[in-house]
C-alpha cells in the first residue's frame, strides 16, 4: 500500500493536518498567527544549517524553530512590540538561509522543495517522522489540554488554579516547532502557517465548544490534504498549494454560512 | 489564626515600587474591603496574593490547603474561542456537573448553563466569574473591582449577592474597589491602600443619613455605605506622604478642622 506515491502523500498530508489542527486552534484563540509564520520562515536557516552539518532536517528546523520561538518569548516586553521583533527575527532568519544555502557549493538544492513542500516525494522514512511528530504534539496538547485552555482564557485565573501560564505557553512554542518541521516536506516553510490556521479558522462557526473546533479543524484539515491531493493530481497544479486552496474554500464556505445564520 | 496574611510585602519592578512594606491578614469568615485610588497596587496586591507575582521582599503565608476563590477584574475571551458557561466553569477539570449548578445558583444565574461566553451581558459574566470561583467552596473568596462595569443597582445586586454567598458559606471575602467612598456595608473591615497601609477600620453606616439617600437612593437595598476616611492614629508616626497623593491634602484640611 504504502509503494503507491498518493498514498504516502495522503497519509503525510492528513498527518500534519492531525497535528495543525489542536495547535491551530491555540494559534487562532491566542492571536499567535504571525509567531507560527515567523517560526517557519526561520526554519529555512534550519534547513541550510542541517544540510551544512549533515544532519537531519527535521533535526536542523526544530532546534532553529525552537531557538526563534524561545528568543521571541524572552525578548518580548523588552522595548519592541511583539510584531516588530517577530518581522525582525523571522524575515533575517529567512534571509540567512537563504544566503547561507547560497554557500553549500557541491550539493545542489531545490530551495522551492523547501518553501512549497514536495508532498509526492515523501518517503517511508519521511512518514515515519511525520507520523512521530503529530503523535507526540497531539499527545501533548491532548495531556496538557485543559491547563492550556485555561491560561488562554486568563493568565491570572490559571494562577489562581494552581497552574503556570509561563510554562504551558511554553509547551505550546515546542510544539509549534515540531509542527513546523514536521510540515516542511509536505506543504513548505511559505503555507505551514495556512495548515495551522485556515482550519481552525474555518472550524469556528460550526463549534460551540473548544473541542467541537479542534476536532472539526482535524477533519477539515485532513480531508483538505486528500481532496487537495486529488485535485492536483486532476489538474496537474502543485500539491502543497492546492491543499491550502481546498482548505481556503471551506474557510469561504463555513464563513458564508455563519453571516446567513446571522 | 488567619487564613491568608503578608507581611511587610514590597514589590515593584526596579526603581518603581509598587507597594512598600505592606502588612495585612484576613481572618475565616471576615469580610475585608482594600480601597486606594488607581495605581495605588491593589491589582499587585492581589496578584501577589494569588502567587502570579512574588514580593521583591516581605512575605506571603497561607495554609498549604487553603481554597481560593478568585474573581478576576476582567475577562477577555477571544471571540474566536467557542465555549459554553459549562465548559468554562468546568475548567481545568475535576469538577462535576452538580457542582456547577450549585455555583451558578449561589451566584444568581442558574439559566446560563448553554449560553456562550462571549454572549454574556457584563452582569451575566460577573456573576459566571463569581460562580466559578465559588465552585471549589473556597475559604476565601478574592475579588478584583468586581463590579466594574456595573451601574449603580447592577453593583448593589451583585454587593448583596457576595454577602449571600457569605451566610451560606461562611468563606472570608478580600475585595478590591477603587471607589474611594462606596465599599460594602458588610465589610468588616476596610483598608486604605496608597503604594503602603494608609489606615484601617469598620466601615461608617450612614445608610440612615439624608446625605447618603441623595448621593445614592434608596433602591440599594443597604449593600453600600460610605466609609469615612478617619484617622484615629497619629499619621505622621506611622508613615510619611513624600510621594503626595491626592488624600493626603485632605486629610490635613480635615484633621486642621478638628
Amino acid at each position: 500500500m504504502l509503494d503507491d506515491f498518493m498514498t504516502r502523500a495522503a497519509l503525510a498530508g492528513v498527518g500534519v493536518a492531525l497535528a495543525a489542527a489542536p495547535l491551530g486552534s491555540f494559534v487562532v484563540w491566542r492571536r499567535m498567527a504571525y509567531f507560527g509564520d515567523a517560526t517557519a520562515h526561520a526554519a529555512i536557516l534550519g534547513v541550510a544549517l542541517s544540510l551544512a552539518l549533515q544532519i537531519s532536517i527535521f533535526a536542523g528546523a526544530v532546534a532553529v524553530a525552537l531557538a526563534m520561538a524561545l528568543t521571541v518569548t524572552l525578548l518580548t516586553g523588552r522595548g519592541y512590540a511583539m510584531d516588530t521583533l517577530l518581522g525582525v527575527l523571522a524575515h533575517s532568519a529567512l534571509a540567512f538561509g537563504l544566503v547561507a544555502v547560497s554557500f553549500l557549493s557541491g550539493i545542489r538544492i531545490d530551495l522551492m522543495a523547501y518553501l512549497f513542500g514536495d508532498i509526492l516525494a515523501v518517503s517511508r522514512g519521511d512518514l515515519a517522522v511525520i507520523w512521530g511528530g503529530a503523535a507526540l504534539v497531539v499527545g501533548l496538547i491532548v495531556w496538557r489540554w485543559s491547563a492550556l485552555l485555561t491560561s488562554t482564557i486568563s493568565e491570572e485565573l490559571a494562577y489562581a488554579s494552581g497552574i503556570d501560564p509561563k510554562r504551558e505557553q511554553l509547551i505550546l512554542t515546542l510544539s509549534l516547532a515540531i509542527t513546523v518541521a514536521v510540515a516542511i516536506k509536505v506543504v513548505g516553510v511559505l503555507l505551514i502557517a495556512a495548515m495551522l490556521i485556515i482550519p481552525a479558522a474555518a472550524a469556528r462557526p460550526l463549534s460551540r465548544t473548544p473541542e467541537q473546533m479542534g476536532l472539526t479543524a482535524a477533519i477539515i484539515g485532513s480531508g483538505s490534504a486528500v481532496i487537495g491531493l486529488q485535485a492536483a493530481y486532476a489538474f496537474d497544479t502543485p500539491a502543497g498549494p492546492t491543499i491550502v486552496c481546498v482548505a481556503a474554500l471551506v474557510f469561504l464556505g463555513t464563513s458564508i454560512l455563519q453571516s446567513l445564520r446571522t | 489564626m488567619s487564613l491568608i496574611a503578608a507581611r511587610n510585602v514590597s514589590a515593584g519592578y526596579g526603581a518603581n515600587m509598587v507597594l512598600r512594606d505592606v502588612s495585612l491578614a484576613v481572618d475565616p469568615g471576615e469580610i475585608v474591603t482594600v480601597v486606594g485610588p488607581n495605581g495605588s497596587g491593589k491589582t499587585t496586591l492581589l496578584r501577589l496574593l494569588i502567587g502570579a507575582a512574588r514580593p521583591t521582599s516581605g512575605q506571603i503565608t497561607h495554609d498549604a490547603g487553603l481554597r481560593i476563590g478568585y474573581v478576576p477584574q476582567k475577562l477577555h475571551i477571544d471571540p474566536t474561542l467557542p465555549i459554553t458557561v459549562e465548559r468554562f466553569l468546568r475548567l481545568p477539570g475535576g469538577t462535576t456537573r452538580a457542582a456547577c449548578t450549585t455555583a451558578l445558583q449561589r451566584a444568581g444565574v442558574p439559566d446560563l448553563w448553554q449560553r456562550q461566553m462571549s454572549a454574556l451581558s457584563g452582569g451575566q459574566l460577573q456573576r459566571v466569574l463569581l460562580a466559578r470561583a465559588l465552585i471549589n467552596e473556597p475559604e476565601l473568596l478574592l475579588l478584583d473591582e468586581a463590579t466594574q462595569g456595573l451601574d449603580q443597582p447592577g453593583s448593589a445586586a451583585f454587593y448583596r449577592q457576595i454577602e449571600e454567598v457569605r451566610q451560606e458559606t461562611g468563606c472570608a471575602i478580600l475585595m478590591i474597589s477603587h471607589e474611594l467612598h462606596v465599599v460594602m456595608a458588610a465589610s468588616d473591615r476596610v483598608i486604605c491602600l496608597n503604594g503602603h497601609v494608609c489606615c484601617e477600620g469598620t466601615p461608617d453606616i450612614v445608610s440612615a443619613a439624608p446625605e447618603y439617600r441623595a448621593l445614592f437612593g434608596t433602591g440599594t437595598g443597604g449593600a453600600l455605605a460610605l466609609y469615612r476616611h478617619e484617622h484615629d492614629h497619629s499619621h505622621d508616626d506611622t508613615c510619611t506622604h513624600a510621594d503626595g497623593h491626592d488624600h493626603a491634602t485632605s486629610d490635613k484640611r480635615t484633621e486642621a478642622a478638628e
